[in-house]
């Protein structure tokens, strides 16, 4: 079991995430995470999605998603160069003064930033790989972790080779 | 003005639809009201589920993409069952549904269901319409989607003041439809073939597994000239049955839980198994890691999701059936010396053919076999599902593909007889036979209605045993004979035919079976048979669940 990171480019029409979502579900796929948004052609959308499977699973999903018909092109991008970010906002507790100067310790190694300051909280803002984010997790854990969310891992793949509708 | 309405009917007839099965409602009156003058035939169910059931055996018997409408909400929902039927069989048809108007919608309005996003696990695509100037447009697509690469249902949603509001006119319409989301592949990789050719060159023990692809894609006389060039048999599969005559000799009928002997044998022996339009399915495979476990592998399908999807593949060749048989046959330099296998599997045939107690009790076995006796191949055959079903499987000799009709995925009770009236409609030249069992009968036994009120001569053929058989099967074999809610009591079917103005006959003496069938033939209408059979009659071959498909019980062992 791997994790694999696919970048699905559909049709930017009403009901695409449900489609794809609906779909994974259906299958019995897992999905770990996924992002979607806009992207460099206006009438398509990228999906990145996150899957647990063994190849022959990864395989599946890969043609399923593509067989459904909203859906242009789907990548794993698992097997190549690729760029993957998440972006996470981490609300901490910090009331008294050592523990409010630690975390901005951490943050400052971590390369987060401080996007919102209380009288007891902080909330950090952290991009980077999962693992990355999983590490400051851990460590703010200590002083209590108020709220947390997390964007869900997008992708590119490195260099000037793009995931484009061959078609 | 031109209506969505208006707009909708001529996109219609663009696709060349003759005949719609719907049943009227609010939201859709201002499309009966254009069908009301229009040259579009339109049958009038009784029930919704029986409209997409039509539409569905109106497509399998034609090969052309069925068509069904239903009003909102209930309407729609009621399609469903006949719409999730469709797609396990990869058939072609369009539902039309009517919505509630563009402005209520999400509102829970009167008759509002989100049919869009209740159908999209069972279909193959779907279209809510938001405003008139899309219909052209969606028609077209939807059209082109149900019927080409792997054909399915497409179901288009279709609000009220869509439909009355104006279409813009004079836009021209496509001449071909361009999805850059949806290109499906038609010819088979070379390489692929040619790897495939090189397997099938040095296979002493080859066999063909061949699906409804094979009858989707029109490619029965590729397969046969296939078979008899490379001298292998064939297995066919529920789905598949008529692909090849079932009296051809290298044909072993089909294989599965209740496939004949010689074919579970076969594939359980064959060093190269080469599946054709054809999914491997847990009901043909019986237990995975059991199926063909000497066999080299060869997948030719349309759906690139199917190869490799239950069975490690070695020659995946996506592609259409057809084509790539094309491809095969004029490719093929050598083929392998199968003479030994040829005669071997022979004479499993005459070794274990099919068996039943053939005395002087009314058997369905009898029945089914007199009714091929009679029609020798001449007409389309449509089942319910059940005991009546895999009878018919086993005991009717299939000649010609989209002759014999039937819910193989889905396994739909109550299908029959709607498909049977669809049938009819692709097919009026041929006599048309809804093979069924008293259970699945009364499910969608309303449609009487209808084909008394046209007049259409389906004949049904009731294999009564007064128990929802199958189910009752598995009681007497795997759960002690506690015939838990599967006994169901006597209904007199001729009179219930009668009081629709259906002509009907019951038949309890094995004598008089022949007679009853030939006067149901005979007569010009719909008729009712109602077969008293023996109550406690089993399916055999059968491989339990989970078992290994060479072995099989209720069979004479090797």
């Amino acid at each position: 079991m791997k994790s694999h990171t696919l970048s699905v480019l559909v049709e930017n029409r009403a009901g695409v995430l449900s489609r794809v979502a609906g779909m994974f579900s259906r299958r019995g796929f897992n999905i770990e995470s996924l992002a979607v948004g806009p992207c460099e052609e206006p009438n398509m959308s990228r999906i990145t999605i996150v899957v647990n499977g063994d190849d022959g699973v990864v395989e599946q999903v890969m043609k399923q998603t593509n067989k459904l018909i909203d859906v242009i092109k789907v990548s794993d991008l698992t097997k190549r160069e690729s760029v993957e970010r998440e972006l996470a906002l981490i609300k901490v507790a910090a009331e008294g003064g050592p523990a409010r100067a630690e975390i901005l310790q951490i943050a400052d190694i971590f390369r987060a930033q401080v996007v919102d300051v209380g009288s007891k909280t902080l909330v950090l803002q952290v991009t980077g790989d999962t693992e990355k984010i999983d590490a400051l997790e851990k460590l703010l854990r200590q002083y209590g972790i108020k709220e947390l969310v997390r964007t869900g891992k997008i992708a590119l793949l490195r260099g000037a080779k793009t995931v484009k509708s061959s078609k | 003005m031109k209506t969505g309405a208006r707009t909708l009917i001529e996109a219609l007839q663009r696709e060349g639809v003759d005949t719609i099965f719907g049943y009227p409602g609010g939201v859709v009156l201002p499309i009966y009201d254009e069908l009301y003058d229009s040259s579009i035939r339109h049958i009038l169910v009784r029930h919704e589920q029986a409209a997409a059931h039509a539409a569905d055996g109106y497509a399998r018997a034609s090969g052309r993409v069925g068509v069904c409408l239903a009003t909102s909400g209930p309407g729609a929902c009621n399609l469903v069952t006949g719409i999730a039927t469709a797609y396990m069989d990869s058939i072609p048809i369009v539902a039309l549904t009517g919505q509630v108007p563009t402005a209520l919608l999400g509102n829970d309005a009167f008759q509002e269901s989100d049919i869009t996003g209740i159908t999209m696990p069972v279909t193959k695509h779907n279209y809510l319409v938001k405003n008139a100037g899309e219909i052209d447009r969606v028609v077209q697509e939807a059209f082109y989607i149900a019927r080409t690469g792997r054909p399915g249902p497409v179901l288009v949603d279709l609000p009220k003041d869509v439909s009355t509001g104006a279409a813009q006119e004079g836009r021209p319409v496509p001449e071909t439809v361009s999805l850059r989301g949806y290109q499906p592949t038609y010819q088979g990789h070379v390489r692929q073939i040619d790897k495939a050719l090189d397997l099938i060159a040095t296979a002493e023990r080859p066999l063909v597994y061949a699906g409804g692809g094979v009858v989707l894609s029109e490619a029965s006389a590729e397969l046969l000239q296939f078979i008899e060039t490379a001298a292998i048999p064939v297995t066919t599969t529920l789905m598949g049955l008529g692909a090849v005559p079932g009296d051809h000799p290298l044909n072993l009928g089909m294989l599965g839980m209740h496939g004949t002997q010689s074919a579970n044998y076969a594939v359980t022996e064959c060093d190269l198994l080469i599946a054709i339009g054809a999914r491997f399915d847990d009901r043909v495979t019986g237990k995975i890691d059991t199926f063909a476990p000497n066999a080299a592998i060869i997948h030719i399908d349309i759906d690139p999701a199917e190869i490799g999807k239950n069975k490690k593949v070695d020659v995946p060749i996506v592609g259409d059936v057809k084509a790539v048989l094309q491809a095969l046959l004029s490719r093929m330099q050598k083929r392998g010396d199968t003479a030994n296998w040829v005669a071997r599997v022979g004479s499993w045939k005459t070794q274990y053919p099919l068996y039943y107690r053939n005395d002087d009790r009314l058997r369905p076995q009898y029945v089914v076999e007199q009714l091929s006796d009679i029609l020798k191949g001449e007409g389309i055959i449509v089942s319910e599902v059940g005991q009546n079903q895999m009878w018919t499987a086993l005991y009717y000799c299939f000649k010609k593909p989209r002759t014999w009709i039937t819910s193989g995925g889905l396994g739909t009770m109550g299908y029959g007889f709607p498909a049977a009236i669809g049938a009819h409609y692709a097919r009026p030249d041929m006599p048309v036979i809804d093979i069924a069992g008293d259970g699945s009968f009364q499910m969608n036994i309303q449609e009487l209605g209808t084909v008394a009120q046209y007049d259409i001569p389906v004949k049904v053929v009731i294999l009564n045993n007064m128990y929802l058989g199958m189910v009752r099967q598995w009681q007497e074999l795997f759960y002690d004979r506690r015939y838990s809610y599967t006994e169901l009591p006597p209904v007199d079917f001729v009179k219930i035919a009668n009081a629709y103005g259906v002509e009907g006959l019951r038949v309890e003496e094995k004598a008089d079976v022949r007679e009853a069938l030939k006067t149901a033939l005979a007569t010009d209408g719909p008729f009712v048979l109602d077969f008293r059979v023996e109550r406690e009659e089993n399916v055999f071959p059968m491989v339990p669940a989970g078992a290994a498909i060479n072995e099989m019980i209720g069979v004479r062992q090797p």
